[in-house]
């Protein structure tokens, strides 16, 4: 009998006679003002210099708010009511008070969860799909998880005396930016802190709405204040001598800036960075779901996310397949509108952002990798990257050392174990990695010699307020999540 | 485009592993997709010709095959210019009359066959199952497969019996039922796939309808996978039907979402996707009703046959 | 050490090297110096430790932790016995020394006995504060979730100035007992037992390179070693405020981890807790898919 294997090169026709009609979220079940104060002391405040700018949509680039500028006094003056605050309640609440108050926040963020995907959307560019089943919820979740620590915290540190730190200074990154204000301010305030934080410049809007439900929630003012600005407002949070805590989420030159900065001081610091993780698709992996875990992995909120599976490493023997799948199935992503409901990939967060993603797109192809892109049309408006793929990329490009932060995937084939596991250590990130592979001795291999924080077997992107998260070496220190993310707020005697 | 090539027949033992969580996510993210005005009313309607209207009782008589035929050809009379289902489905005994009822509508008529819904009969009664259906006029076969041989590991029979029904098919489409409420795990159905679509089946279905579970999206989404990869290898397009328990309109457009993302436009048509179901159609008929008049429907308006 | 005229044997003297991947270099610098006790006599000519010195250890120290984090816990938990038993069996050694860097009697044989009493307790540690640092994790998906300690990988040490072998074993043992390796710049003033000790380990069945010990002036070294690539976390014990500052900013290079065990008294049990270990271990968080059947809720 012949024998003649056919090529792999048959594809799969998506055309687009089949387009699914526009199916958007309202956008007027969202109030948003037009101008927004600082929250400061349970009160909205105008900033002192009266500085203000705008926050914009960048799927439509239209402005969808003003937002206060704090400056350094602004800063002090939320510093100090976080201070008195402190002193004057929350250190002597009881720790069951305190969960209640954290568990109020959870539920009113889940009677409101709606309105809060639909802001994030607006102002973040994130497909409304992923806001309303991730963000949002997740978020809840976390105040929820947190809460219940509050009056337990002597059973998560046996033999030891939990005191609270004191204030905590938090500054927190566009990409996820309500679920990441839960992240810092549910263990904060579990753990007997008070917490002045800032949210991205970019998307400060789903994190002033919670200031609301703070408000709402009769949390006792100043426990939690909520100031918006940039850069410098950022720096002068860092630098402010009455704060004992820093926690960031965000770049690790910006991380490396703030240890810096907060070298010499008794600041305690947790620093969360960024990654470069390598996602791992073994031949006897079950190859559909893997292609899917990879498709989560670098394309979940338009690749704007830390443990991003950026680099794919796939074992020559099925390269092949592995490949034409990836590419068939990056033609049913449909990319735009974030707020309708079928979209996939979203809008660039900022028009910064894209043009960082772009100038890899160039330096991947300079350096010999070859790019292929979906072919799907892009809204004329607003801040849109096609889904990309990079084969031949060899371990020394840039597009497979740098962190991109967007839907950018670097492949790269690999034959052994050893040399995969060599690989992927062989960056100075460790934040996460993903391994598929039927067979479970491997896995555990695997995942004990993979020099990172968080190791998704079978799996990718996958988070739980219960399960830590966090990096080795340049991808930061410390832990969010869990009991492990307690540590972070706490000092023991 | 490739009749002329050899299909290599795989290693069953080796075939592709299915995570059961991972495969589970995937359905479920489909179930995502949110279809509204012209691409619902077109999923419906499509979904509408998919349908393989089925009586399989043992108290069919050909006076319920009648009506049902009519039921085929005349969904909802009141409603002009809707589509006919695809095809009537019944037992063997019964071919004829549908054949008779359904003239030349164009609504095929398919037969199950070799001892369904168990399967536990001799191959040669089988065969004869099938012939018998194929004499009588049948377009179209559906065939279990012999899940004791396959769940004891004998694979090269349950290979064997489905390539000789094909050959007593002649030119009968045949549909090969994996029965994947009895297989036990996702592994078990890819696996069954693989060796139905390798022996010949032009289909593959998931159930017999009397089963629980029958017909799921996670199971039916393995099973476009496995039609994914046999595409890929061979270029050979096979056809698939999810069967039982798909009575409602929002589930029979979740799977329509599924075909068109895992397998694209080329399967979106009858000749390569059916329902196998009883009760969708008319679901559909008033979910067809609503959209064009904007008034949630009752049943009483629409026919039960 | 002492001698005098009077002695019909001649005193053998001791030479103080360093300690490098289980072998006892001179610096390769040639330098030297001499400290003193209290009553101004001179203990040794002790190796001042370049930084090429410092390289070379850290270099060796990371080749050794993969194999040193990859033995069995139980095994890490054995070897620091041995050491506790070697450290016994030369107790009057050690118990010289300290008297010669200005210990009383009383407070040496108090020092020598605690350091071996805090390397048994970091024995018995060994294969069980994964236990107690670890968690499974409720997640809410379909998975097992799973957080375990990992060593960081190599550690950095400045040990402490005062107490110079128990602080010294107290910094050092949970860092290996978690299965990291190490470098560490002994004490300034006070080297003798470090270098001594470092006799120990190589009786220890430590494999080499696993612990480093290095002699000489801290401030010519800490500098060096925060700004080190490969160097993963830098525990310094002393309150000199621009020595920290300093060690701060650089370890920002690579974000190492910097530990400071400056208001630690090292003669009492709080200088001893399964937090020291964890102090150096990474917590790493695994995910799986649980496949669930029947009542388990699965869709099939």
């Amino acid at each position: 009998m012949a024998v003649k294997k056919s090529n792999n090169t048959l594809k799969l026709q998506f055309d687009t006679s089949r387009q699914y009609a526009p199916a958007p979220e309202s956008a007027s079940i969202a109030s948003i003002k037009s101008r927004y104060e600082l929250f400061i002391n349970g009160a909205f405040v105008a900033p002192t210099e009266k500085k203000y700018f705008n926050t914009i949509n960048p799927a439509t680039e239209s402005v969808l708010s003003s937002v206060a500028e704090a400056g350094k006094k602004d800063v002090d003056k939320a510093v100090v009511s976080a201070r008195t605050a402190l002193n004057k309640y929350w250190k002597k609440m009881p720790g069951k008070e305190r969960a209640k108050y954290i568990f109020r926040i959870a539920r009113m963020i889940q009677e409101r969860a709606r309105e809060f995907a639909v802001i994030e959307t607006l102002d973040g560019g994130k497909p409304i799909r992923e806001s309303r089943d991730f963000d949002v919820p997740t978020a809840a979740n976390h105040f929820f998880y947190y809460a219940g620590w509050a009056d337990k915290l002597e059973y998560a540190f046996p033999n030891r005396k939990v005191q609270a730190l004191g204030v905590a200074g938090q500054i927190i990154p566009w990409n996820f930016p309500l679920l990441m204000a839960a992240w810092k301010i549910a263990p904060a305030l579990a753990t007997g802190n008070t917490v002045v934080l800032k949210p991205a410049e970019s998307t400060p809007l789903t994190a002033l709405k919670l200031a609301e439900i703070i408000q709402e929630a009769d949390l006792p003012p100043g426990v939690v204040n909520i100031i918006t600005g940039a850069g410098s407002t950022g720096a002068a949070i860092v630098q402010h001598p009455d704060i004992n805590k820093i926690a960031f989420t965000g770049s690790t030159d910006v991380g490396k800036i703030i240890q810096r900065a907060i070298a010499g001081s008794s600041k305690k610091a947790t620093l969360e960075l960024g990654g470069k993780a390598a996602n791992i698709i073994f031949e006897d992996a079950p190859l559909d779901q893997a292609v899917e875990g990879v498709i989560n992995g670098i394309f979940f909120n338009q690749g704007h996310v830390c443990c991003a599976g950026s680099r794919l490493y796939v074992q020559e023997s099925v390269y092949k397949i592995v490949l034409q799948k990836l590419k068939d199935r990056l033609e049913t992503l449909i990319v735009g509108d974030p707020m309708d409901k079928n979209t996939d990939i979203g809008a660039i967060n900022s028009k910064q952002q894209l043009e960082t993603i772009q100038k890899y797109l160039q330096i991947g192809q300079k350096e010999g990798a070859e790019m292929y892109q979906s072919s799907c049309a892009l809204p004329k408006k607003g801040f849109f990257c096609r889904p990309t793929l990079f084969t031949n990329v060899a371990q020394s490009s840039r597009i497979a050392q740098e962190e991109i932060f967007g839907p950018v995937l670097a492949i790269q084939t690999f034959r052994t174990e050893e040399e995969v596991i060599e690989k992927a250590n062989n960056t100075p990130f460790g934040l996460s990695a993903g391994v598929w592979t039927d067979k479970g001795s491997k896995i555990f291999n695997m995942t004990s010699q993979l020099k990172a924080g968080v190791v998704w077997a079978n799996t990718y992107n996958k988070f739980d307020p219960a399960s830590p998260f966090g990096g080795y070496k340049e991808s930061g220190f410390g832990r969010e999540g869990g009991l492990h993310g307690l540590s972070a707020y706490v000092h023991l005697i | 485009m490739v009749s002329n090539q050899t299909i290599v027949i795989p290693d069953f033992r080796q075939t592709p592993r299915v995570d059961q969580v991972g495969i589970e996510e995937r359905a479920a993210r489909i179930t995502k997709r949110s279809l509204k005005k012209e691409t619902k009313l077109n999923g419906l309607l499509l979904a509408l010709n998919m349908i393989d209207l089925t009586t399989l009782e043992g108290k069919d008589t050909q006076g319920k095959v009648k009506q049902l035929c009519y039921k085929a050809m005349h969904l909802h009379d009141s409603y002009p210019g809707l589509p006919t289902v695809a095809a009537v489905c019944v037992y063997p005994s019964m071919v004829k009359t549908a054949k008779t009822a359904l003239g030349n509508s164009g609504i095929k008529v398919a037969a199950v066959a070799t001892a369904f819904p168990s399967g536990q009969a001799p191959r040669d009664v089988k065969i004869r199952d099938t012939k018998f259906a194929v004499q009588e006029g049948a377009d179209e076969i559906d065939m279990v497969i012999s899940r004791g041989k396959f769940l004891e590991g004998e694979y090269h029979f349950v290979f064997d019996e489905i390539a000789s029904i094909k050959e007593a098919c002649g030119n009968a489409r045949l549909k090969v039922i994996l029965e994947t409420g009895e297989l036990g795990s996702y592994d078990k159905v890819r696996r069954a796939s693989d060796i139905a679509m390798y022996a010949g089946a032009d289909f593959i279905k998931t159930s017999t309808g009397k089963i629980s579970p029958a017909a799921t999206l996670p199971v039916t989404l393995v099973m476009l996978e496995a039609i994914r990869d046999f595409y890929y290898q061979t270029g050979k397009m096979i056809a698939m039907k999810p069967a039982g328990g798909i009575s409602r309109s929002k589930l029979a457009l979740h799977y329509l979402v599924m075909v068109k993302e895992i397998l694209g436009d080329a399967w979106m048509n009858n000749e390569w996707f059916r329902f196998g179901a009883s009760s969708l159609a008319n679901d559909l008929l008033m979910q067809i009703v609503k959209e064009k008049t904007g008034v949630y429907q009752s049943k009483d308006y629409f026919s039960i046959d | 050490m002492a001698t005098s005229v009077n002695t019909e044997r001649l005193e053998v003297l001791k030479t103080y090297k360093i300690y490098i991947g289980g072998q006892f270099p001179r610096t390769e610098s040639g330098r030297y110096y001499v400290p003193l006790n209290k009553s101004g006599k001179k203990l040794g000519n002790l190796c001042l430790s370049s930084r090429k010195d410092l390289r070379d250890a850290i270099e060796i120290a990371r080749n050794a932790q993969g194999s040193w984090s990859a033995r069995a816990p139980f095994n890490r938990g054995q070897i620091l016995y041995r050491m506790a038993e070697m450290l016994e069996g030369r107790k009057a050694q050690f118990i010289e020394e300290l008297i010669a860097q200005d210990a009383t009697r009383q407070q040496a044989t108090r020092e020598v006995n605690e350091s071996i009493d805090r390397l048994i307790y970091y024995a018995g540690w060994a294969d069980k504060y994964q236990q107690v640092i670890s968690s499974v994790n409720a997640v809410s998906s379909a998975h097992f979730n799973f957080s375990i300690g990992e060593p960081m990988g190599v550690v950095g040490i400045i040990a402490p100035q005062s107490n110079s072998l128990l602080g010294l074993i107290s910094v050092m043992a949970p860092v290996i007992a978690g299965g990291n390796t190490c470098v560490i710049v002994a004490s300034y003033q006070k080297p003798l037992c470090s270098v001594t000790f470092a006799e120990v380990l190589n009786a220890s069945d430590l494999p080499g390179g696993v612990v480093n010990i290095l002699t000489g002036k801290p401030e010519e070294l800490i500098s060096w070693m925060a700004d080190h690539l490969d160097v993963n976390a830098i525990i310094y014990c002393e309150k000199n405020q621009p020595t920290i500052q300093l060690i701060q900013e650089k370890a920002a290079g690579n974000l190492k981890r910097v530990l400071l065990y400056d208001a630690i008294n090292w003669n009492t049990n709080e200088a001893q807790s399964p937090y020291y270990i964890q102090d150096t271990q990474e917590i790493k968080t695994t995910w799986h898919p649980i496949e669930k059947t029947g009542s388990g809720g699965s869709k099939y």
